[in-house]
């Protein structure tokens, strides 16, 4: 084992531990003083994230190619089921981002959970398991990323998926979080049903779960498609995609902070890197492209319009994470990883500052909701500039980093149109449409989100409005800085080499000597999506200039209540699955409890009844016992005189 | 006698002179005393069994199937060839240790609290006997004395359901012995069918067929099958489960879903398929059809159900339709996921029965519409029952997915549409299991505190902790190294899986 393989192995190993030892903290003070447990969990949830980072820092920098460490975990009758890293620049980059997300999450946490002036006597946060479950978070997450087999890779994938559960029930004063935690482990489940699948179907015909192995292997076509097809159902769970999209908007039940982290850098994030890591196979199944592509292109269109319509800031947000998202797929579907990678790494930064920014103005005005905001930027001021950051990079408002990625996916699909990639041309036609048709609905909602939340009059003119204290502060401020910048990491060579799909060199292949093309190219053609952009912009600032005091959601009119409810989707859902889920479960409970044990018990019955009709029968009254012992005598002789006679 | 020789007696004698030395105490607690330290005794010897002589130097096609590290193989009554012949192999030990685990659990429980209904001394002399019955069953190499043991644990449990049970206890006891004795009159006439046939006992010889003809493998396959399949229990034969699971004191739930579920699926895997291997292919196709129905009735059963006990209880149904899936598949993939699934789910069962005796003994009531909040005011019985069900719904990382994963694994490899569609709809039970589990969290745990949870302390006793945390600790274990498990089971799989083709 190399130091580079160390490295990347104890990535999860050191927030796992920090987590584990955390959940052993008492979870709730004895008697109101949060002191002592709540000092040491803050401890090792920053130690752990922090450590986190070092690593991943330490790997970027002593990472030269792609390595593979890997040896048995368990061998079940000819499976091979190993545990070990395989680490390229890809993993490398995504882990930092992961790590620095989680550790400005971890120290954000810090102010954002403590009982402030307001709150109630009895508030408890429970802040050692949450600080706990952070970490084991960030530990899956970074197992998933650094993971060299698939069932490694399935263990971070879903122990992410129950912290991701416990994190948005955190909150004991919301009535919706219980429901809205579940909604989200059993909806990426079901997807998680297609992702083993898909597993087994790989392990199953290359003899081994190693992702080094399943690449290798020359697949039949049809198992191929099968199981990418399949693996697509788990990346639509985890990666909100359509039709499993519908647990992300529900869990901004979950505290700031945890949607910063879902949404950032962990869990839907998943999603789009599990595919890239794959994407070899992914190359070979052209109609697995196809499907991915429409379900991007929905995703995306969904996601965007849904966001015109939400009063509430939080859901904005989420769902622009679904259209962003929607992004990342459609560049893999359009056979581009690396600009999907590019995207995810922006996104990751932009999208924690907006969510980390909007829990400062939430913690000042104490609502989520829009329409009791306005005028906020008179009283905090930081908040507004680092939001002005991060929604320009939503938009993709050059020179910000969203548009340099948005820019390297379009650029992508443009290809694809002519028969560049390796889906078929249609995807590509689909994808570069609808991300035309995102920039403006983007720019449209972002440029209302800003100014409902933060300029015009204040519709609660009670709140004093402040920005938040320092420990929330500069998590912020430094996480504006990556929003801004990254952008222009497209142009260094050595970034983008990182972010390519490289095969570990093997004897007969030994690497791809094709030039790396460029991630961004800044041609005429940027030109389209820059006016779409102020197109979109310039329509929800005329209309606020018209009516600062109204919503630039009215322009929506009858659309309005049906993107607001993101068409009405949800209901779609309780209708199809969830109501015939529990009218199968409830006719099963009767009928096993009727059918089936009604048999036993009545089959115990019948024994009972038949024995007590025999023994009412051998209790008769004197002249039919004599009749029935004279018959059965008589019976008897005829039997033995007929065999008699017969012998 | 061999320091194996003597182990494989005393994993029996202990407990048994146990019992005996229990029943002789007068006073209950020093009773209870003797009784722990019976069974910890028994642990021990339990686990020394792995010591020694284990190297498996390959299969040859003149060695038998199964070989025991240790054998111990005498006359019992020579009139009637009937051998006292005990041995442990990869596929018993880990039942045989998760057995005198649970047993010492449960009666270091009794410790702190004896349920209502009868004298600690006595449930604790009956724990034991069960468990010698239990042990017996793992070790025997002799089909008549394996049944003889799989019937010394009948009577005992009966008397454990019905004394300390619930309110209901003695229709569920009796529910439990007659249904039970069905399934051991089928094993007695399945027993014969073989003995017969092949005019031998002897597992070892037996294993891989020994001479059989297909229409007494058939017939023989068929009758042990059943008998299984009631113990195990396979649906639609599974009736008596939930009665027994819910009206069983603590101990005794805990006794019947980590262990006395298993003798069913160890005899179908070491006697059934062993014996009668045509029989078990003819017959796997309705086997995996009936465990893929169990864990989806199981599932569903157990999204409609109303009462902690008794989903619980059920949810052992579709659990153990995964070991059987496994075992179904014939495959070495799908044993070893059984025989794991099988430990994984007494561990994990055995924790979440006395998890779910906690809340009940705490809050008076099981019912799901009277526990909320748990979490408001018992954070960390909350946060253990919460580890449980994650747990128990087959979490990657934690003992419960190897077994249901891989069992999966195997019905997508044993490949054809009839064992395909069987993988993917025991992949959704794994869907529904996750949702009855959140839905039961939802219920006892999230929410505003119900008044039956609102009086509750916040701490757990110490002999709770005691107990659970073994468990606790090897769920974990089992799920980060599988090889705790699957090490020892490889060989002796293989060897049976070659006997099979």
């Amino acid at each position: 084992m190399t130091t580079t393989t160390l490295l990347g192995a104890l990535l999860p190993v050191v927030p796992l531990v920090a987590g584990l030892v955390g959940l052993l903290l008492p979870p709730a003070p004895p008697d109101g003083g949060e002191g002592r447990a709540r000092r040491a969990a803050i401890a090792l949830g920053v130690a752990g994230a922090a450590g986190a980072l070092v690593l991943a820092v330490a790997l970027l920098v002593t990472l030269d190619g792609p390595v593979e460490s890997s040896g048995t975990w368990v061998d079940l009758g000819g499976l091979a089921v190993t545990i070990g890293v395989r680490l390229d620049g890809a993993a490398a980059l995504v882990a930092v981002a992961v790590a620095a997300v989680a550790l400005a999450v971890q120290v954000y946490s810090i102010g954002y959970l403590k009982r402030g002036p307001h709150d109630d006597v009895d508030v408890d946060h429970r802040y050692p398991p949450y600080a706990a479950q952070i970490s084991l978070f960030t530990a899956a997450m970074l197992l998933v990323v650094v993971a060299g087999d698939l069932i490694l890779l399935l263990v971070g994938w879903e122990v992410m998926g129950i912290c991701s559960y416990l994190l948005i029930a955190h909150d004991r004063r919301l009535p919706e979080a219980p429901a809205a935690a579940m909604k989200a482990f059993l909806v990426t489940r079901v997807g998680d049903v297609g992702f083993l699948l898909g597993i087994a179907l790989l392990g199953v015909s290359a003899g081994s779960f190693r992702i080094a192995d399943v690449l290798a292997h020359d697949h039949a076509t049809g198992t191929l498609t099968a199981a990418c097809l399949l693996l697509l159902a788990g990346v639509a769970g985890k990666s909100a995609q359509f039709p499993l999209h519908t647990w992300l908007p529900d869990a901004m039940a979950g505290p700031t902070p945890i949607s910063a982290l879902i949404h950032a850098a962990t869990m839907v994030a998943a999603g789009v890197y599990a595919v890239t890591r794959l994407y070899p196979l992914f190359e070979r199944a052209p109609a697995a492209l196809a499907v991915l592509g429409v379900m991007a292109v929905v995703t995306l269109l969904l996601g965007a319009l849904a966001a015109t319509a939400q009063d509430d800031l939080k859901r904005v947000l989420a769902w622009s994470t679904v259209s962003q998202i929607g992004y990342m797929t459609g560049a893999l579907a359009v056979g581009a990883p690396a600009a999907a990678l590019f995207h995810l790494l922006t996104h990751a930064a932009f999208k924690a500052l907006l969510f980390l920014a909007a829990g400062a103005v939430i913690h000042a005005v104490g609502t989520t909701l829009m329409s009791r905001m306005g005028g906020l930027r008179r009283g905090m001021p930081v908040t507004f500039w680092c939001t002005v950051v991060g929604l320009g990079a939503l938009a993709g408002l050059p020179p910000l980093a969203g548009f340099f990625s948005k820019e390297s996916i379009l650029y992508a699909a443009e290809d694809a149109l002519h028969g560049g990639g390796p889906a078929p041309v249609w995807v590509g036609w689909l994808v570069w449409l609808a991300g035309l048709a995102g920039v403006a609905i983007t720019a449209w909602y972002a440029t209302r989100l800003l100014l409902r939340t933060f300029l015009g009059p204040a519709r609660s003119p009670l709140v004093q409005p402040h920005d938040p204290p320092a420990v929330m502060r500069w998590p912020v401020l430094l996480l504006a800085v990556p929003a801004a910048l990254l952008g222009l990491a497209g142009f260094a060579g050595g970034f983008t080499d990182l972010l390519r799909p490289v095969a570990p060199a093997t004897p007969d292949r030994p690497s791809d000597l094709l030039p790396p093309a460029p991630l961004v190219h800044l041609g005429p053609e940027v030109l389209l999506p820059l006016a779409l952009l102020t197109l979109g912009a310039g329509l929800a600032w005329a209309r606020w200039r018209r009516d600062p005091a109204g919503d630039p959601a009215a322009t929506l009119g009858p659309l309005r209540p049906v993107f607001a409810r993101a068409f009405r989707l949800d209901d779609v859902q309780h209708a199809l699955v969830v109501r015939p889920t529990g009218a199968v479960a409830r006719g099963v409970r009767t009928a096993d409890e009727v059918v089936v044990d009604g048999a036993v018990t009545g089959s115990g019955r019948a024994a009972v009844g038949l024995g007590g009709g025999l023994a009412a029968l051998h209790r008769a009254a004197l002249p039919r016992a004599a009749a029935g012992v004279l018959a059965g005598a008589l019976l008897i002789g005829l039997a033995a005189a007929l065999i008699g006679a017969a012998a | 006698m061999s320091l194996g020789e003597f182990l494989l007696v005393a994993v029996l004698a202990v407990p048994a002179l146990g019992a005996v030395a229990v029943a002789a105490t007068p006073r209950d607690r020093a009773a209870r005393v003797v009784g722990t330290v019976a069974a910890a005794v028994t642990l021990l010897a339990a686990a020394l069994l792995a010591l020694g002589d284990r190297t498996w130097s390959g299969y040859t096609p003149s060695a038998p199937a199964v070989r025991p590290w240790h054998r111990i193989d005498l006359p019992w009554v020579p009139g009637l060839e009937l051998r006292f012949h005990l041995g442990v192999d990869g596929i018993s030990w880990p039942l045989v240790v998760l057995t005198a685990l649970l047993t010492l659990l449960c009666c270091g429980y009794t410790l702190w609290r004896v349920p209502e209904g009868g004298s600690g001394r006595a449930l604790v002399a009956l724990l034991l006997v069960v468990e010698v019955g239990i042990l017996g069953t793992f070790l025997a190499l002799d089909l008549v004395l394996f049944f003889v043991f799989f019937e010394i644990v009948l009577l005992p449990m009966y008397a454990v359901i019905a004394g300390w049970g619930g309110a209901d206890r003695r229709r569920a006891a009796r529910k439990f012995a007659l249904y039970t004795l069905l399934g051991s009159v089928l094993l007695l006439v399945g027993v014969y069918v073989v003995v017969a046939a092949a005019g031998t006992a002897d597992i070892v010889a037996l294993t891989g067929g020994a001479g059989l003809s297909r229409g007494t493998q058939l017939a023989a396959f068929t009758l042990l099958a059943l008998a299984f399949a009631v113990k195990s229990p396979l649906w639609p034969l599974h009736s008596w489960l939930p009665d027994a699971h819910t009206q069983a004191p603590t101990v005794g739930s805990v006794i019947l879903a980590g262990v006395l579920l298993k003798m069913g699926t160890y005899g179908l895997i070491r006697v059934a398929v062993g014996v009668a291997p045509e029989g078990a292919r003819w017959a796997a196709p309705v086997l995996g059809a009936l465990a893929v129905a169990a864990i989806l009735v199981g599932a569903l059963v157990c999204l409609a159900q109303d009462e902690l006990k008794r989903l619980i209880a059920y949810s052992s149904v579709g659990h153990m339709g995964f070991v059987l899936l496994g075992v179904a598949t014939l495959t070495s993939t799908g044993i070893q996921a059984a025989l794991i699934g099988n430990v994984a789910h007494g561990v994990i069962t055995g924790l979440l029965f006395f998890l779910a005796g906690a809340v009940k003994d705490r809050a008076h009531t099981g019912s799901l519409a009277e526990l909320s909040g748990l979490r408001e005011t018992a954070p960390r019985l909350a946060g253990l029952l919460g580890f449980a069900a994650v747990a128990s719904l087959g979490l990657p990382g934690l003992a419960g997915f190897w077994g249901e994963a891989f069992a999966v694994v195997a019905a997508v490899q044993a490949g054809g549409a009839l064992w395909t569609t069987l993988g993917v709809l025991a992949a959704v039970g794994g869907a529904l299991t996750a949702a009855y589990f959140l839905r039961l969290l939802r219920r006892v745990t999230h929410g505003r505190p119900s008044p039956a949870v609102g009086r509750l302390a916040p701490g757990l006793a110490r002999a709770e902790l005691v107990a659970w945390a073994p468990l606790v600790l090897l769920a974990l274990a089992v799920g980060l190294a599988p090889t705790l498990v699957l090490g020892v089971a490889e060989a002796p799989v293989d060897a049976l899986v070659e006997v099979l083709r």
